[in-house]
């Protein structure tokens, strides 16, 4: 066990490590860097051009002339030992505070799709498998299909529809306008609970479809094994058999789900946070990328990555304490 | 052939019935048919997608219309629904329109006009265009008979473009964008896959490594930024390329993996070794034997993936970062959906979201019911 934990710590910090570099390659992508960044936002000011020497000070004080990894070192440096992403021009302070303003209500809202999503595909995928081919498994199947076809963007959009036009809203949010810049608080934390089934709802609802399917499949394939008929026969009530063998079997791959759930969670969470301008931290990579704000983007895209890694890292460990095969091999 | 063996068998064993006498004969592809065919919404769906791509090969002669070609003066009417019959006589029309205006706003409001009847036919002789961009035309399969009349199907959008023919324009861009990523995508997952089922040891598992690495990265927030890095001034079609590199950069894993275990779970089989006892080189033993084992894994695979893309894609040039005009996909027309009060007041700008919606349908039925059919000796 301690070696396969080992293993597995390994390759999370190695993937937040090539996360990171990948991050860096893409903000080093766009053309120009900071320092023309900082002269064209001075120009637009209505600041004179400064001379050369000017600029060439600037990047020197900035380490632009550095070759790429060392600059890729001060960066990442400044980020593990002082907690700095860098200066964000459009929020004129260091990115940082604006990710710990954002990057809570991301998690939560992650989280919470992820919980809805396990709550509401274990009883309908047992079901489906144990009532296959009735009425109702088709139906479920159908739903599922449904559910798997609509990406989450145009759920939320579709969502925005229906609440303007039937219930008077005219946005979707977390908070109430009470609650809305206010300091968290526990009446905050319950306003927000309030508010956040509908986009729970809208970002986990294709991954209940893909859970359901898999869960059912992997019980319908345990149903059929001699193990089960053996307990019948001796008088299990089938309740009670369902529960106890089968349905512990097959739930291995759904633990293991939550490796894979969670990168398709976070992206589903950034977009329809960015289509119903949720405060979560979708709406400010956009615009942080659109406005070419390159450290916040970087931040956010680093943080987002390295949460899913970090939740993978725990799904598996799980997995580990639950099934002696894997913590064995 | 078949009667001969009817024959030979039937002196053995009479009673032998035809049914099970076609199967024992009938070639891998064949089974796989005979599967695939009893998965019924498949078929249907096998029949959508079919469809789809012909209007996609021949966009220009379906759409009523050009796709650009606006009419301000019919800026944001409703849908038209096609009638039948008309005072007792079958023929098919859509009513014209008129309009009141707000007396607040001095917005027209457009209703449908029982009083004109705009009438409507198939084959009719309509805008000129050229067909893949060199065979000129005016014939239209649907269209209102008179070219100057107002036909609708779908509304029209801000400034009286008909939504029912930018649509099917987009679909050319967005049914194909999701095929260059997938084709992308399947030469490095076979390449890569293959590579590192084949060979095994420790590249397999420095290449298993990196794709896991790879996999959990969450794809959309990475898709945004690598789109936002593409230069504003490029051309359409550099985008377009661009657009589907991207797509692929973040998804081939998932067949590198497939292909991989294939690779992993045939090595071993008599048939391989057969073949490398024949003196196969392995290019001659991936190409001619062991491929085509796999292939109907691999096309289901495949199927599966393109709805994937082309979600992707609309996601991307919906929130701007993806396509821009004047590319038209069905991602680039739903921007206009953007804002709350058009969708409230002009629902019809989200047809593009329906078309969206049916084709990913369609093709996650069909990749189903193809991966089913991919192993026809499991019942």
């Amino acid at each position: 066990m301690r070696k396969y934990l080992l293993r597995r710590f390994l390759t999370m910090v190695l993937t937040v490590f090539i996360i990171s570099l990948i991050t860096f390659i893409i903000i080093q992508l766009p053309p120009g860097d900071y320092v023309t960044n900082i002269i064209n936002r001075m120009l637009s000011q209505g600041a004179t051009s400064p001379s050369p020497e000017d600029v060439a000070l600037l990047r020197k004080i900035y380490g632009l002339n550095d070759p790429m990894f060392v600059q890729y070192i001060k960066w990442i440096e400044k980020i593990i030992f002082e907690g700095k992403f860098g200066y964000s021009f459009t929020y004129q302070k260091d990115a940082i505070e604006i990710i710990v303003a954002r990057l809570p209500a991301s998690f939560v809202l992650s989280l919470s799709s992820f919980m809805f999503v396990w709550i509401i595909s274990l009883p309908i995928g047992i079901y489906s498998a144990v009532k296959k081919y009735s009425v109702g498994d088709y139906f479920v199947n159908f739903v599922g299909f449904v559910g798997l076809a609509i990406p989450s963007f145009l759920l939320a959009l579709v969502c925005l529809y229906v609440a303007y036009k039937y219930f008077g809203v005219a946005a979707i949010g977390l908070f109430s306008k009470e609650f809305q810049n206010a300091p968290w608080s526990a009446a905050r934390v319950l306003d927000l609970i309030k508010h956040m089934w509908i986009p729970m709802i809208i970002v986990g609802i294709g991954g209940t479809a893909g859970l359901i399917r898999t869960l059912r499949a992997n019980l319908l394939d345990e149903l059929n094994k001699p193990y089960v008929d053996t307990a019948r026969a001796k008088g299990l009530p089938e309740a009670r058999l369902l529960w106890k063998y089968p349905v512990r079997h097959a739930l291995n791959p759904f633990i293991s789900t939550l490796g894979w759930m969670l990168p398709s969670l976070i992206s589903g969470e950034v977009i329809v946070a960015i289509v119903l301008n949720l405060p979560t931290s979708g709406p400010i990579l956009y615009n942080a990328l659109a406005s070419q704000d390159m450290y916040v983007a970087a931040g956010f895209l680093l943080m987002l990555s390295t949460l899913t890694v970090v939740g993978t890292f725990i799904s598996d460990i799980l997995l580990a304490l639950l099934d002696p095969r894997i913590r064995f091999q | 052939m078949l009667k001969m063996l009817k024959k030979k068998r039937g002196v053995v064993a009479p009673d032998i019935d035809t049914e099970s006498l076609r199967v024992e004969v009938a070639s891998q592809w064949k089974l796989t048919w005979w599967k695939f065919r009893k998965h019924k919404l498949a078929m249907v769906s096998a029949v959508i997608v079919i469809i789809l791509y012909i209007i996609v090969i021949f966009c220009e002669f379906v759409a009523p219309r050009s796709g650009f070609t606006n009419n301000s003066k019919y800026s944001l009417v409703p849908p038209q629904a096609i009638h039948l019959l008309n005072n007792g006589r079958i023929g098919l029309y859509v009513f014209g329109y008129t309009y009141t205006r707000d007396p607040v706003s001095l917005q027209r409001i457009w209703v449908l006009d029982k009083e004109t009847i705009v009438p409507v036919g198939f084959f009719v002789k309509g805008e000129p265009y050229k067909l893949w961009g060199f065979i000129p035309g005016n014939i239209h399969l649907v269209g209102a008979r008179n070219l100057e009349d107002p036909f609708f199907l779908f509304g029209g959008d801000r400034i009286g473009r008909d939504i029912f023919s930018r649509v099917i324009f987009s679909a050319r861009v967005s049914l194909t964008v999701g095929l260059i990523g997938i084709a992308l995508s399947f030469l490095l997952g076979i390449l890569v896959g293959g590579i590192s089922g084949l060979i095994g040891g420790t590249l397999d598992n420095i290449i298993q490594r990196i794709i896991e690495i790879l996999i959990s990265i969450p794809t959309l927030p990475f898709w945004l930024a690598l789109a936002a890095m593409v230069p504003i001034d490029w051309s359409p079609l550099q985008t377009y390329f661009m657009i589907s590199m991207i797509l692929t950069l973040l998804s081939w894993m998932w067949l590198a993996r497939v292909v991989r275990s294939k690779f992993l779970s045939m090595r071993n089989e008599d048939f391989v070794l057969a073949a490398q006892l024949d003196g196969c080189n392995n290019m001659r033993l991936i190409t001619h034997h062991m491929l085509p084992s796999f292939m109907s894994y691999i096309i289901a695979s495949v199927t599966l993936s393109i709805p994937g893309m082309i979600i992707g894609e609309t996601a991307l040039s919906f929130l701007g970062l993806g396509l821009r005009p004047p590319i038209i996909s069905w991602g680039v027309m739903l921007q206009d959906c953007q804002k709350i009060a058009s969708i409230a007041n002009y629902p019809w700008m989200l047809a593009p979201a329906g078309a969206v919606f049916i084709t990913v349908l369609a093709m996650n039925f069909l990749g189903d019911g193809l991966r089913d059919a991919a192993d026809p000796y499991q019942s």
